[in-house]
């Protein structure tokens, strides 16, 4: 099947307008006779939710958390990316563009990435407006930082809390919205499936995680504001509750699912102390403004250090290997997530890791604190020092930080075309959920600015043109699909409370994870993968066997929720292996060790693979049909990525 | 990582099986508790070995566990989200207690949070609050550029403090009169401190005052349990501004409150 991703024609600069010009309108009067269901109330569904019941539609919305205040978008700490040029140095629509493109390895869309840039700076006004406490100067107006990837300061930031402040922005405008009645909210509800019919989504089926009650919801469109699948990795940066159901469910009704081996490894992680661990816990990359990576310079020292028979604050300035600075002389520690992971892979690997498992290097602050003094370094990161001093034991004051990487983000994600629709007509998918704007890395501070541009400034216009085109006439719920779907849903439910077995869900959840990260993790290779892949349909076999789940639907159900969700990641699992042994060569985080220049940087195959991957799926245990969505670049030319 | 300095716990847990239904306290050995592991992993570890014996597994809520989304609460050896102050749970790790230690787990306790599950309550009241009023009147779109207004940076610092709630709803469970004066003066205070918030001001600390009333939260009386427990340090302060902007309301602004049925939506 070919893509059309509906880019608009025309100059670059120029696309999203004239497409804006080109949207039809909903009547004033009509709009209030559409009802749109929104799913997640992150920064992309608050933001959607709250913008699109302004207009006057009728919007659901949906989180399986106690309140939509809880979406894991709170935790981003550092930043959100625009275009502002405050700084006066140099920054510009363009520059943000170049280099998000350049940033994502040359994987994403220009039209899309451009109209990112474009709308970046509107973000940054509506927040502002909603009363968010961004970072100021003495003179009152808006401060910036520098970010990883970029060398201008186009980062505005909130401490070390910029996720959490945006997001009550977003949520403060939801709360507006229902209050003045236009918003309908359902908490602790989760999306277990979509209603398709006659090829258009037309609703979708919930779980009340209270009571177990299956229910049935109705709209004229549907958008899936569902977060990224990192929990996949079983440990990772994301929220516990973190999952992928809403958009696996979409993608087994249809929906084309693109590029998911494109996953964000952060190399700022607090790293893992046992098997207990349940979660990973981030340091702001913008620790790396000041903060100096480096590893001990021999073997034989990062053992002694190990064994404690040599203190870190002890170690000569001569051992120690600033091994960013040393390799990427231009972007030093400042260099891509996915460049700084690797590289710090590479230490471990070659014996020169720290900490008492060898799997961490350092993060120093010494010099910084030399430099600005302790107080004014307290002031810029208090809280980041704060967590990790509490999580570790550890005085970053007084030593430096372990760090290590971890999984943090998903590029990849439901396939959506310009409009942000997805390739079934009346469901969309926003923020980190969609593939569309990162390409296969994504520049820090860049999935704020994304969600929010989806949910502030796109889809209000693209979703009016649909909604136009098809005519505010009711949604008739008496059509079969949606008991269909909904007897689908209780059926499964029903299947996954028969499992009574001996291994619980959280051990098979574990086990996938370990799976992932060792052969769809840093590293890939074709061996690797071919392995993976059998192990975890081995592992899924095992999973609808002997899976342990407790306890009846009717009830505030843990097991049953999390087997659900574990049950979707066993089948995404196998997806992301596919995809990234159909992409031979490497990009961004997508690191093929068979693709690589002789410095070991990551060697893309322009020729062969410059375009997204969509999958179709086939039926259950059928593999997957991919389709190619081609990426034409008309403005920038494609160059091996270089922060040297 | 097993270290030998593992510890052997003992956890007295309210379990109740939903609203209806009474609670009682249920002893539990929690063995082999490395002191990294933070609480929730303690309570994950019991979980697990109570999925295996068949048995139901603890029911509490947590998110991120990065200590920043709210959702996890436990009222712990007589502490909202535990001994150590200015963190939630989720950062409370196990070498904060000592082997062989006893410890008590309660959800929060406070009639407008009522106990859905085990240590798992309703908190939808502190929404309903903060729809009452907790947000500046802008559309999407029609905003002025972000740097037209400018804020004195210390203004915009004291808003940031008291922006940084998380809704958890410690203040609550720590106040002998379950009142969420902390919670709701936050909000008021940030928006009530920002140029853009001066336009509701009045009306929005009545509205939001009504609806913490309406569900049948305390008042304050001055004992500072809840700046003491909350995970984010907001202080009284806050309180006392919002007093002082409610009176202010009440006593001269009486009008505002009675426009707002109008133009919204």
């Amino acid at each position: 099947m070919s893509l059309d991703a509906k880019i608009p024609k025309g100059p670059l600069a120029e696309k999203w307008s004239t497409h804006k010009f080109n949207l039809k309108l909903v009547n004033p009067a009509n709009k209030r006779k559409y009802d749109v269901i929104v799913v997640g109330t992150g920064l992309a569904g608050a933001s959607a939710a709250a913008s699109l019941a302004e207009l006057g539609y009728n919007v659901k919305a949906f989180c399986f958390q106690d309140s939509p205040r809880r979406a894991h978008s709170i935790a981003a700490q550092g930043g959100i990316n625009a275009a502002k040029n405050y700084q006066n140095d140099g920054d510009s629509v363009y520059r943000l563009f170049y280099d998000t493109i350049k940033g994502g390895d040359y994987r994403a869309r220009e039209g899309n990435v451009y109209r990112l840039a474009e709308v970046s700076v509107n973000i940054i006004d509506q927040c502002v407006g909603q009363g968010v406490p961004f970072a100021r100067e003495y003179g009152g107006l808006l401060d910036n930082r520098s970010f990883g990837g970029s060398q201008v300061s186009r980062t505005f930031y909130a401490r070390g809390q910029t996720g959490q402040q945006l997001l009550l922005g977003a949520y403060s405008a939801l709360n507006r919205q229902i209050n003045a009645g236009k918003v309908k909210m359902y908490t602790r509800t989760e999306m277990l499936d979509v209603v398709v019919v006659d090829g258009k989504a037309q609703g979708i089926i919930t779980r009340n995680l209270e009571n177990g009650k299956v229910e049935t919801h109705s709209g004229h469109a549907v958008l899936l504001c569902t977060g990224g699948y990192g929990n996949v990795f079983y440990l990772s940066t994301n929220a516990m509750g973190c999952n992928v159901t809403a958009a696996w469910r979409a993608h087994k009704r249809g929906a084309f699912f693109a590029n998911p081996c494109y996953t964000q490894i952060h190399p700022t992680c607090i790293p893992v102390t046992g098997d207990h661990q349940s979660k990973l816990t981030l340091m702001s990359e913008s620790l790396r403004n000041d903060g100096r990576v480096w590893a001990p310079k021999t073997v034989e020292l990062a053992q002694k250090l190990r064994k404690g028979e040599l203190k870190v604050t002890d170690l000569k300035e001569e051992d120690r290997d600033y091994f960013l600075e040393r390799k990427y002389p231009s972007f030093g520690n400042l260099v891509p997530r996915d460049v700084a992971s690797r590289n710090g892979k590479e230490m471990v690997d070659e014996g020169r890791g720290v900490g008492a498992t060898g799997v961490a290097v350092f993060l120093d602050f010494a010099e910084a604190i030399a430099r600005l003094g302790e107080d004014a370094v307290r002031a810029k990161y208090g809280n980041l020092f704060d967590m990790y001093y509490q999580i570790t034991d550890e005085n970053p004051y007084k030593q430096p930080m372990r760090i290590y990487p971890a999984v943090h983000y998903t590029m990849g994600g439901l396939w959506v075309d310009y409009n942000l629709s997805t390739n079934i007509p009346g469901l969309y998918c926003l923020g980190e959920a969609n593939f569309s704007d990162h390409g296969a890395n994504r520049l820090g501070a860049s999935a704020l600015m994304q969600g929010l541009a989806d949910g502030y400034f796109v889809i209000p216009y693209t979703l009016g043109d649909y909604l136009a085109t098809i005519g505010p006439k009711p949604i008739d719920t008496k059509n079969p699909a949606f008991e269909q779907t909904k007897k689908d849903v209780e059926a499964r439910i029903e299947k996954l409370l028969a499992l009574r077995g001996n291994k619980t869900v959280d051990e098979y959840h574990r086990e996938l994870g370990h799976i992932m990260w060792e052969y769809c993790g840093m590293a890939r290779n074709e061996d690797g993968l071919k392995k993976a892949k059998g192990l975890i349909q081995t592992l899924r076999a095992d999973f609808w066997k002997n899976a342990i789940v407790l306890g009846d639907n009717e009830e505030l159900n843990q097991s049953l929720e999390k087997a659900g969700r574990v049950a979707d990641f066993l089948e995404l699992g196998e997806l992301m292996v596919d995809d990234a042994l159909m992409r031979k060569e490497s990009c961004g985080g997508h690191f093929r060790v068979e693709s690589q220049t002789p410095e070991g940087e990551a060697l893309r195959d322009d020729e062969h693979f410059a375009f997204v991957a969509a999958w179709e799926y086939k039926g259950d245990n059928q593999p997957e049909v991919l389709n190619k969505e081609v990426l034409e670049f008309e403005n920038v030319h494609l160059t091996q990525r270089s922060y040297k | 990582m097993s270290g030998t300095n593992n510890m052997n716990l003992t956890l007295k847990v309210w379990r109740q099986k939903n609203a209806q239904t009474a609670g009682k306290f249920v002893t539990y050995k929690a063995e082999g508790i490395s002191p990294d592991m933070s609480f929730l992993e303690m309570l994950d570890v019991v979980n697990e070995s109570l999925v295996h014996k068949g048995e139901d597994p603890i029911y509490f809520d947590h998110d991120c566990r990065e200590g920043i989304c709210g959702m996890c609460s436990l009222y712990i050896n007589g502490h909202p989200h535990g001994p150590k102050r200015a963190i939630t749970t989720c950062q409370l790790h196990m070498r904060t207690f000592h082997d062989g230690q006893t410890i008590t787990i309660e959800p929060w306790r406070a009639a407008p949070f009522p106990v859905i599950k085990d240590l798992a309550v309703d908190r939808s009241a502190f929404d309903r609050i903060q729809q009452a009023g907790g947000y500046v009147s802008v559309n999407t779109g029609g905003v002025p550029d972000a740097n037209e207004i400018a804020i004195p940076k210390v203004i915009a610092d004291e808003a940031f403090n008291s922006a940084t709630c998380i809704g958890c709803g410690a203040c609550v469970a720590a106040c002998k009169n379950a009142s969420a004066m902390l919670f709701v003066s936050a909000k008021v205070s940030q928006l009530g401190m920002l140029p853009q918030g001066q336009p509701e001001r009045y009306r929005r600390v009545q509205s939001m005052v009504a609806q913490m009333d309406e569900e049948g939260f305390g008042n304050c009386t001055n004992t500072g349990a809840c700046e003491a427990e909350c995970p984010k340090e907001i202080s009284l302060t806050n309180i006392s501004r919002m007093n002082n902007d409610y009176f202010s309301a009440k006593l001269f602004r009486q009008e505002e409150l009675h426009e707002q049925s109008h133009g919204e939506g």
